[in-house]
């Protein structure tokens, strides 16, 4: 019975499989008027699979208004196909990504989301298979040098733009020492190494460079710590509702410091909550769009019936910039498309907005120049990362008030 | 004589008064583990969930009354809510014991069966709890938040050093000195206390004598559950509430019990301060202090801190490990575990 069982499922497997790769090939071969697949590898298991829903489906919205318009590559529809990175798992990620590139046969990859696992994919796969990478969350400074053939790109900006807005910032109020505490992990230290390096270049002096681990219930030892080193203000390079606002909280309760510089980690309406009017004063920064490619965005998330969170419009623009570059080359092979990513975002160009896709793609192929603008503000710049718009954001009465773009 | 002052203000915001506080958080939770080692005769590993049942309790009720408008001034409204908690926390306690510890009981376990089970009903009283009030953190401190404000102190006294006391900083300590003080002279003082003492002391020798030991168990799990439910509410009013810290409050509270002698009621208390003044002394960056002592940047630029924050629980182990190295009995001989 049991070995019955094994058998029949054993066939069905097979027999399913041969379909589907019969059915694979028949679709390769019709690129004109057929359909391509792109691969959407963000961690839908992990420590962000709250955010990944809506990436997705930013990345999602994108690729359905290409196809919907009928003015990709004379009529092409353009297919996600989803694929899990889980944020953290390297080996787990590879695997996907192999995976989408050699059986689902996908043309680009929008993704990878974790800085950590988007360097595993790029090393192992993307750069070997030569497949393009348009990752929209990955943050970490050392994705800006690493040795990627010209196939990465990401439509977020760097951690070392944000340390370089921050020290401008701190430059301008006059701050000439601060402590920092970060929280224990990639984001926290690459974050933290690059604000104190602008920091420094600039004149200032960090006092103590701290590590925090989040989820604790006490952290008066470590605000203990960062007080007793000193410095006109503390950075806290955390997340808001854990470690960092423990660490907030002990440092008021204290006494040690009275004003706070926070990262994006850090900006949310929680935090001005739970800490009170102590909180007036500090200042951040956060990444965030000039122009009303968000406003424009978020309306069409709602009406596509997902919310507009972090790192969505991101999305859209990775799958967008992916698809407009290969209209402008004409070929959904990576190795020529990757040329065209640069020219699409950059001016010169007619500017492109988000749901203005279709407009895109028929000047491409009318043999115009275009400058995507999308959700995000796109601008690229070095080897291929958003420039990043940051917002100066100020506390003010205990809620979150932007000061200026920078 | 200023800068000295100065070195000493800062000891005391650093460590004394927080050290204090969590001390006594600390010695009314091993306190609760030592009673129950003392008349049970098992380490209750279940304690600390006991602690995080009660607390949640508290905060429920809290959370209640706040929408209801209740408050009592300056106080935290949790104070009036701690009665349901500790009602909540000893039905708890007895039904446990009931259909748990007393068939081990019966069955005159070995102590290490009871620390299985304990560990047992440590994991179903913590999926209860975060099954009700879920993982999160939780805020329910409300009221006035100062004593003394450390930028006011600066004012008044004119040192550039402050001082700050948290209202329930100076709630913990006086609970604890008042609560403390009743478990004593209930011990010492009254026939039921008295034949508790004796249960503990010779078990055997405490039935012949006519003690009942079903009502000896009882009432020990009655003062178990309402340490366990102060200690608990005025860590999470001192800190924050969140299920998994009151799962890792168990080392302390058990290095506490271990470091004063454990069964001794009066080596909880005294090792739950040992514990966390350690955690804060050892863990402190002295340049400050150095700084006002010696005239500054003599000792150069480091923090002068013996031992990262990070490792501020491996303090409790350190302790723990000396302590049964060098006197097994603990600092006020106990019974050796």
């Amino acid at each position: 019975m049991n070995k019955m069982l094994i058998g029949g499922i054993a066939a069905a497997v097979i027999v399913g499989f041969a379909y589907l790769a019969t059915k694979k090939e028949s679709a390769d071969k019709m690129v004109d008027g057929g359909s391509v697949k792109v691969g959407i590898l963000l961690g839908f298991t992990g420590p962000i699979e709250s955010l990944t829903p809506d990436m997705a489906a930013g990345a999602e919205l994108a690729i359905s208004e290409v196809s919907k318009s009928g003015k990709f590559m004379g009529g092409t529809t353009v297919e996600p196909v989803r694929g899990d990175s889980t944020c953290v798992d390297a080996a787990a990620a590879t695997a996907t990504a192999e995976r989408l590139i050699t059986s689902d046969k996908v043309v680009g990859i929008m993704g990878a989301d974790c800085s950590g696992v988007t360097t595993a994919v790029l090393q192992n796969v993307a750069t070997a298979k030569g497949v393009v990478m348009i990752s929209p969350s990955a943050t970490s400074p050392a994705l800006s040098t690493i040795e990627d053939n010209g196939l990465f790109f990401r439509t977020s900006p760097s951690d070392a733009r944000q340390g370089h807005v921050l020290a401008e910032i701190l430059k301008e109020k006059g701050v000439m020492s601060a402590a920092l505490s970060y929280t224990n992990n990639d984001y926290g230290k690459g974050l933290a190494d690059s604000i104190q390096s602008n920091f420094e270049a600039v004149g200032g002096k960090v006092t103590i460079s701290a590590s925090h681990e989040d989820g604790k219930g006490d952290y008066s030892a470590e605000a203990a710590a960062l007080g007793q080193a000193g410095g006109d203000v503390l950075i806290v390079a955390g997340y808001l509702d854990q470690g960092g606002k423990g660490i907030i909280q002990a440092s008021l309760d204290s006494g040690a410091f009275k004003t706070f510089v926070l990262p994006d980690g850090m900006i949310g309406d929680s935090l001005p909550k739970a800490i009170g009017s102590d909180l007036n004063g500090s200042y951040g920064t956060l990444p965030a769009a000039q122009g009303n490619g968000a406003a424009t965005f978020e309306k069409m998330a709602s009406e596509a019936g997902f919310k507009s969170g972090p790192y969505a419009p991101q999305s859209y623009d990775a799958a967008a910039l992916m698809i407009l570059a290969m209209q402008a080359a004409g070929s959904t092979d990576s190795n020529v498309f990757k040329a065209k990513v640069m020219d699409v975002a950059n001016a010169p160009g007619e500017k492109i907005n988000p749901g203005e896709l279709g407009k895109a793609l028929e000047i491409l192929s009318a043999g115009g120049d275009v400058d995507y603008v999308g959700a995000s503000d796109v601008e690229l710049i070095g080897s291929g990362e958003s420039a990043g718009s940051f917002q100066e954001v100020v506390i003010k009465n205990e809620t979150i008030t932007p000061v200026q773009f920078r | 004589m200023e800068s000295a002052m100065n070195a000493l203000i800062l000891i005391g915001n650093y460590i004394v008064v927080p050290g204090l506080a969590y001390g006594s958080q600390l010695a009314l939770g091993a306190l609760g583990v030592t009673m129950i080692y003392a008349v049970l005769r098992f380490s209750n590993f279940g304690h600390g969930e006991i602690m995080s049942f009660g607390t949640m309790l508290v905060i429920l009720t809290t959370f209640a009354m706040q929408s209801a408008g209740l408050a009592i001034g300056p106080l935290p409204t949790a104070l009036l809510a701690l009665p349901v908690g500790i009602f909540g926390a000893i039905g708890l306690c007895l039904l446990l014991d009931r259909y748990v510890y007393k068939f081990y009981r019966q069955q005159r376990a070995s102590p290490v069966i009871y620390l299985i089970v304990s560990i047992g009903t440590m994991f179903i009283v913590g999926g209860l709890v975060r099954f009700i009030i879920g993982p999160r953190d939780r805020n329910f401190g409300d009221g006035e938040r100062f004593i003394l404000k450390a930028g006011e102190f600066k004012a008044n006294t004119g040192f550039s050093e402050g001082l700050a006391i948290k209202t329930a900083q100076g709630i913990t300590v006086l609970t604890t000195f008042f609560v403390v003080g009743l478990v004593f002279w209930f011990l010492n003082y009254t026939r039921t206390g008295k034949s508790m003492r004796a249960f503990a002391d010779n078990e055997d020798l405490a039935l012949l004598s006519g003690v009942n030991p079903d009502r000896v168990v009882k009432i020990t799990w009655i003062i178990t559950a309402v340490l366990a439910t102060i200690a608990g509410t005025l860590y999470g009013l001192d800190k924050s509430y969140k299920p998994l810290v009151y799962l890792h409050l168990l080392l302390p509270i058990f290095a506490a019990a271990i470091v004063g002698g454990v069964g001794n009621p009066l080596g909880a208390i005294a090792g739950g301060y040992v514990i966390a003044f350690s955690e804060l002394a050892i863990t402190f960056a002295y340049k400050k202090v150095f700084a006002y002592v010696f005239g500054d940047g003599i000792l150069g630029d480091g923090l002068l801190q013996l031992l990262s924050t990070d490792y501020k629980f491996a303090v409790s182990f350190m302790i723990l490990v000396i302590v049964l190295l060098v006197k097994p009995t603990g600092i006020f001989s106990g019974k050796t575990l």
